[in-house]
């Protein structure tokens, strides 16, 4: 082991003489390295902040959670046309549908609104608008940094009171104190009564709760639009997960009864949950895996053949020294060794560099409200991708060289 | 006790359409601290025996006993393993790692034997010292004379304390005077009880040895005991 070792610090410093002796040609033979194992690098982190951001999204939006729409949001079956013939969804069927169903742990209407919200000088424009009631908060995980979700009370009396999701509130108010003052949402007042936490899950956009706010339903009819325009969202938590298939066939079954379906009629609603958000989100992901992958396999295999090349050189000069190794008791494995373990090393100094382009790259991204981290298991890929792919190129002119006849190697000049 | 033993072996090599037979048929027997010159014309063959009772190369025919083994059977890792252990080579152009300092190059015998780092360093510096470079351990083979090389030579040569030293024309490269310091090295080494086998061009060089093989076309011409041993640096000894 040690002796490995010591060979290993010995080819080390040999090749990095050698590299430094051929600047140009090592660092376009890594550059291939470098960008492949910068793109893998940052294709797998960019991945894990689209899925730690999707699970936080359904941490914070409840994961047992049905959401009957009269759009499917995920369903590619149904043409899109259809979906648009149906009858909206309204306010009546909400209650109707509230009344009959007897399995879910909370039910609550939504009916959105994208409106600018002002306070002073200060806007943040297009902001999901959510009206619903004051059973919402009990269809989420969501939590307050500050103040609370409006009351039965001011719920019931359609009161002008406001939540405001965090990205809002450190926009309006980037100093806090938002709770008790008035914002302006499309030219309307609003009492600010609670700010939400942090949910951070930036993959979901505009339908992340930091971008959201929330108002009693009524407002949205009262200013905003008419009521018997657009369609009604019934947002329904079921009490656990066992549970939700059985509160989705109930659901279907009352739909249908308030929707007034024949048994020979197709459902006129959809009845959406987050597993669609997630295989759309898989999609995304597999075309960000397919890209990454591709650029990643074509820059290694590039490097490989730089790697592979500029060791033939090597072997070919250093023929003498093998033959001087041989001589004196080296055996096949220890020279195999020697040269595969100086193309690895090569490898991971492009590793290493094309690492820290990526953990730079991450940065960047980061200022575009993409917030993704290079990790512990970014490193660990950088590296074992670069030792392998050093490993594979280096073998053919190491084995080479640990086939040299002792003899011709060490009359060659 | 022969620690050499070399039945009727030849090296036949194939250029082209024909056959160069670089050793025809040459039976050796070589004793546990003898001092031998193997001497000839250019081309006569003399590097090729060399290699062969080097383990560098393998016969084309006939048996090489080395120790009570039968060298001429083995596969490329058992050769390796014998030169490691039991043959220092001495080469007329010294053949040090370049790049590498006096120490690491005497170290890496050792390191192909796994020997631990401060026992393979202590051994090295021992046998530096040996050969007069105490003070040159650092030095890299460019920054080193001539004799200094072929003195790093001989201490990586000796470091392994092998049953035998090979060293083709190891004074071809040297002047006069330092190549009667690498005489008396030798003479030193030998009296210590190693074996030393030894190819020269020069008369007086072979004579410091005990006994002169001299090689024709592949064929031993004669094989002798020299009569009139020289000791290096002028004194004649017996
Ligand atoms: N690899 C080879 N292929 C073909 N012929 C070879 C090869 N190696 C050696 N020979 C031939 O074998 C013969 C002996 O060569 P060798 O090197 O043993 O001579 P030598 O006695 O050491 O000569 P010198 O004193 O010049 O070093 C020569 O005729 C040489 O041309
Ligand atoms: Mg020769």
């Amino acid at each position: 082991m040690k002796n490995f070792l010591f060979e290993v610090k010995e080819g080390l410093i040999i090749s990095l003489k050698a590299i430094r002796a051929n600047k140009a040609r090592s660092v376009l033979t890594t550059l291939g390295i470098i960008i492949g194992v910068a793109s893998v690098v940052l294709m797998s982190t960019a991945i894990k902040g689209i899925n730690q951001s999707f699970q936080k999204g359904v941490a914070s939006l409840g994961s047992d959670n049905l959401y009957i729409d009269k759009w499917a949001w995920f369903n590619n079956d149904i043409p899109w046309w259809e979906m648009r013939n149906r009858k909206d969804i309204t306010m009546e069927d909400y209650k109707k549908y509230k009344e009959l169903a007897k399995l879910p742990l909370a039910i609550a209407p939504r009916v959105n609104a994208f409106r600018t919200i002002k306070y002073e000088d200060k806007s943040v424009q297009s902001i999901a608008m959510t009206g619903t009631d004051h059973n919402y908060i009990n269809t989420t995980n969501l939590t307050f940094s500050e103040g609370r979700f409006f009351t039965e009370f001011e719920s019931k009396g359609g009161r002008a009171v406001v939540v405001l999701g965090s990205e809002i509130a450190k926009k309006l108010f980037p100093f806090g104190g938002a709770i008790g003052e008035f914002v302006k949402i499309g030219g309307y007042k609003f009492k600010v009564v609670g700010v939400l936490k942090e949910q951070g899950s930036w993959v979901m956009g505009s339908w992340n709760p930091d971008n959201q706010a929330y108002f009693p339903f009524q407002n949205v009819f009262k200013y905003f639009r008419s009521r018997h325009r657009g369609s009604v969202t019934i947002e329904v938590r079921a009490p656990n997960s066992q549970m939700v298939e059985a509160v989705k066939e109930e659901a279907i079954s009352i739909m249908r009864r308030i929707r007034g379906l024949k048994y020979n009629e197709k459902d006129d609603f959809a009845i959406n949950q987050q597993e669609g958000l997630l295989s759309n989100i898989n999609k995304t992901v597999g075309v960000i895996q397919i890209a990454g992958l591709l650029i990643t396999g074509l820059a290694l295999f590039v490097g490989a053949i730089g790697i592979m090349n500029i060791m033939f050189v090597s072997v070919k000069e250093r023929t003498k020294e093998i033959g001087i190794r041989k001589a004196i008791g080296a055996k096949r494995r220890t020279i195999l060794g020697q040269f595969i373990s100086e193309a690895a090393i090569i490898c991971l100094i492009g590793g290493l560099i094309g690492l820290g382009v990526a953990i730079i790259g991450s940065m960047i991204i980061a200022q575009f409200d993409f917030p993704v981290t290079v990790d512990a298991d970014a490193v660990i890929l950088a590296v074992s991708i670069s030792l392998i792919t050093g490993v594979l190129s280096g073998f053919a002119p190491a084995y080479t060289a640990s086939k040299l006849d002792p003899v011709d190697a060490l009359r060659y000049e | 006790m022969n620690i050499i033993n070399i039945e009727h072996i030849a090296k036949i090599y194939q250029v082209g359409t024909e056959e160069v037979h670089a050793l025809a048929d040459v039976s050796i027997r070589i004793d546990k601290n003898e001092y031998v010159a193997i001497m000839g014309p250019s081309g006569s063959g003399k590097s090729t025996l060399m290699n062969i009772l080097g383990c560098l190369d393998t016969p084309t025919k006939g048996l090489y006993d080395f120790k009570g083994q039968n060298v001429s059977q083995m596969n490329d890792n058992e050769l390796a393993s014998i030169r490691n252990r039991e043959i220092g080579f001495v080469f007329q152009t010294f053949n040090l790692l370049a790049r590498s300092d006096a120490l690491h190059n005497v170290e890496l015998p050792l390191i192909y034997a796994g020997v631990p780092t401060a026992e393979r360093r202590e051994r090295a510096q021992a046998a530096l010292e040996n050969v007069g470079l105490a003070d040159r351990m650092r030095h890299k083979p460019n920054e080193l004379s001539g004799g200094q090389r072929q003195r790093v030579a001989v201490a990586r040569a000796l470091v392994t304390n092998p049953a035998i030293i090979l060293a083709d024309e190891p004074t071809g490269n040297l002047d006069t005077k330092t190549g009667e310091d690498i005489m008396a090295l030798f003479q030193e080494i030998n009296s210590s009880g190693n074996t030393i086998i030894l190819v020269t061009h020069e008369e007086y060089i072979a004579e410091h040895a005990e006994r002169i093989i001299r090689l024709r076309d592949g064929l031993i011409e004669k094989d002798e005991v020299v009569k009139e041993r020289l000791v290096p640096n002028g004194n004649k000894h017996f």
